[in-house]
């Protein structure tokens, strides 16, 4: 793809304004769950006051963390110089943007008091890791601005490599805080462990680019362009290597935990007793999301599109359900207050597994979200040059 | 007609400002001290339970903190806001059997506080950890970070509230030792009153650096032991007989 120029998408006029609408329902949806849910209160939510974090986490954290993976095709081009990725270095930073926005919105949204969301903007704990990520999540909507500038516009060209490398090592530390928002919490055996912060960089590597490569094809089927072979393969080896990466940590950290004695009560919670989150873990984080699809990719060594759409499909499905295992079994394991006692009676459920049954709003919210981050996109590429098309 | 009306309400107002307003104003400036000095690290508010004195099936201290905060539930008892509760447990070696409240422990090194985006967890120089409700923003991380599950998130729309005790829907809250009786003055806590009056004396409150105040006593006269000791976050409540 030497020979390129940019374009803007040039989808039937019919179908895009389906998709549109369609998305655009979504959105509403979302807004209405999320108005309903601050008008009533958290109580018409499935969480409560022992899984504080739920549904609405589980799609904030995926998206968050695609919204760094989705950069690693600029990161290729910029940081790395592979020039095979350079057409499609501004379209994968628009991505970033654009799920970064929709993972933020439905943190906000379903924040008990989002009004005071200038609070959270203007007053700030630097112990705080989640304060840090503010900085981190705003310095990387500034950074990807100037970054796809930098890339579309002429006169500044010259600039998108430093700027792109910028972005790679600030994508790096966001990912790192967003594992550490887990990783720093000691009260919980589930967490409290620097594994998390490189096991969240590797999910997003692997998420971002399974999420890329699904918005590539749905994009080349709009626009009816072929993606080169050579793209295709590329991001198949990518696949290889990422998903090895997370299989690695994924045992290093259950490993770790394994290994310290006071840890293995929630491991087997996890691995082996957890009920629905235990299959959650085998069936969808493992199964799904990782082993299928390395062992499927593993014999696709013509690299067929069709086998990386589905495994790609399989990826981001088996991720969600890797974070919800993290963000939901990690509360749903009672806490060890009596590490000596036996907890037999509590009013507030300290002796009991917790459930967890998320509402229609709640799910709402994180589809309108979701909705959100694709509706940036086709907006964004529908009325700016970001397709790559051949001269 | 209409001038004499004008004269009735315009001498009305103005005996209103003239008399009523600066009584109340007077009212509250008269407030007993210290709340009209400034916090201070001179004394250093914690609590010792005494494990063996608490009483199975005795709901003293959680009634009465309910009723001195407020804390009316809406019948769900998952998303209720509980400040102090009791627990049963028993020893995985001798099979005793205890039960005991808890509450926020007030750490020294709260990890509530160090979560907190916004600073609305903090803790005051007095040792009480508390939340600041005009600056949370309900995120919730601090109910993750606790280690004794003693933070509650306010679920729906309170209707009812305790002056001493301002509440708000979104916001965390948990137990701060009282601290509106003890900016007014007070040396004791509402569920440290209804234990004493229930006649089990299992909660004592004080001040710690007071060599002569109960609460020093009472940990002098036992071993109590820290819940969790393990986090070094140096709680400010002692558990005697556990």
């Amino acid at each position: 793809m030497s020979d390129y120029t940019l374009n803007k998408l040039k989808a039937p006029r019919l179908l895009y304004w389906g998709i549109f609408l369609f998305l655009g329902f979504l959105i509403v949806i979302g807004l209405a769950s999320s108005s309903y849910m601050e008008h009533e209160g958290h109580y018409v939510t499935g969480m409560n006051n022992q899984i504080v974090w739920g549904l609405p986490h589980i799609f904030a954290v995926t998206l968050i963390v695609i919204a760094s993976g989705v950069l690693n095709i600029a990161s290729m081009s910029s940081a790395f110089n592979k020039k095979l990725y350079k057409p499609l270095a501004p379209l994968s930073a628009l991505f970033a943007i654009a799920f970064l926005i929709a993972g933020l919105i439905i943190l906000v949204l379903d924040l008990g008091r989002p009004d005071r969301l200038i609070v959270a903007m203007t007053t700030y704990n630097f112990k705080s890791i989640f304060a840090w990520n503010i900085f981190l999540y705003s310095g990387f909507f500034v950074i990807l601005a100037v970054y796809i500038w930098s890339m579309l516009d002429f006169n500044v060209t010259r600039f998108s490599s430093l700027v792109g490398k910028i972005a790679f090592g600030w994508r790096i530390i966001l990912t790192t805080g967003t594992g550490s928002i887990f990783g720093f919490l000691v009260a919980r055996e589930a967490y409290s462990t620097a594994v998390l912060a490189p096991l969240f960089i590797v999910m997003s590597l692997l998420y971002g680019t399974a999420v890329f490569y699904l918005l590539l094809r749905v994009i080349s089927r709009l626009q009816s362009i072929n993606i080169p072979d050579e793209i295709t393969k590329n991001i198949r080896r990518l696949m290889i290597i990422f998903l090895l990466a997370n299989i690695y940590f994924l045992i290093l950290y259950h490993i770790t935990n394994l290994y310290i004695s006071k840890q293995i009560a929630v491991e087997s919670f996890i691995l082996l007793n957890g009920g629905g989150y235990t299959t959650m873990f085998w069936l969808g984080q493992v199964g799904l999301g990782l082993v299928i699809p390395l062992l499927y990719e593993m014999t696709n060594d013509e690299g067929r599109s069709f086998g990386l759409t589905i495994t790609s499909l399989m990826v981001l499905v088996g991720g969600f359900f890797a974070v919800a295992v993290i963000i939901i079994g990690g509360q749903a394991f009672p806490l060890n207050i009596f590490p000596d006692h036996i907890i037999l009676e509590s009013s507030f459920y300290d002796n009991v597994i917790h459930s967890y049954t998320p509402s229609i709003f709640e799910f709402g919210l994180g589809v309108g979200g979701t909705s959100l981050a694709l509706i940036i996109i086709l907006i964004l590429i529908t009325n700016l040059k970001f397709i790559p098309v051949k001269k | 007609m209409n001038n004499r009306r004008h004269f009735l309400v315009k001498s009305a107002s103005a005996l209103t400002m003239t008399f009523i307003v600066p009584s109340l104003l007077s009212s509250n400036a008269q407030a007993k001290k210290p709340l009209d000095q400034k916090v201070t690290d001179k004394k250093s508010w914690g609590m010792h339970i005494d494990v063996d004195k608490c009483v199975d099936g005795c709901t003293a201290c959680v009634d009465a903190c309910n009723e001195e905060n407020g804390l009316t539930g809406f019948g769900r008892p998952e998303t209720d806001s509980q400040w102090i509760r009791k627990i049963k447990i028993k020893d995985k070696t001798t099979e005793k059997i205890t039960t005991m409240p808890m509450l926020c422990q007030h750490c020294e090194n709260p990890p509530c506080c160090d979560v907190c985006p916004t600073g609305a967890s903090f803790k005051r120089v007095d040792g009480i950890v508390m939340v600041n409700q005009h600056t949370c923003i309900g995120c919730r991380y601090c109910m993750m970070a606790c280690p004794f599950k003693a933070r509650s998130f306010v679920h729906e729309t309170l209707t009812t509230q305790n002056t001493n005790a301002p509440r708000g829907k979104g916001c965390v809250e948990s137990c701060n030792l009282c601290v509106n009786k003890i900016d007014h003055g007070s040396d004791t806590t509402a569920c440290e009153d209804a234990c004493s009056k229930a006649g089990h004396n299992a909660i004592t409150f004080g001040d710690l650096k007071d060599s002569n105040s109960k609460v020093r006593l009472a940990i002098e006269s036992n071993s109590p032991r820290r819940l969790r000791d393990d986090l070094n976050l140096k709680q400010k409540v002692f558990y005697s007989n556990i």
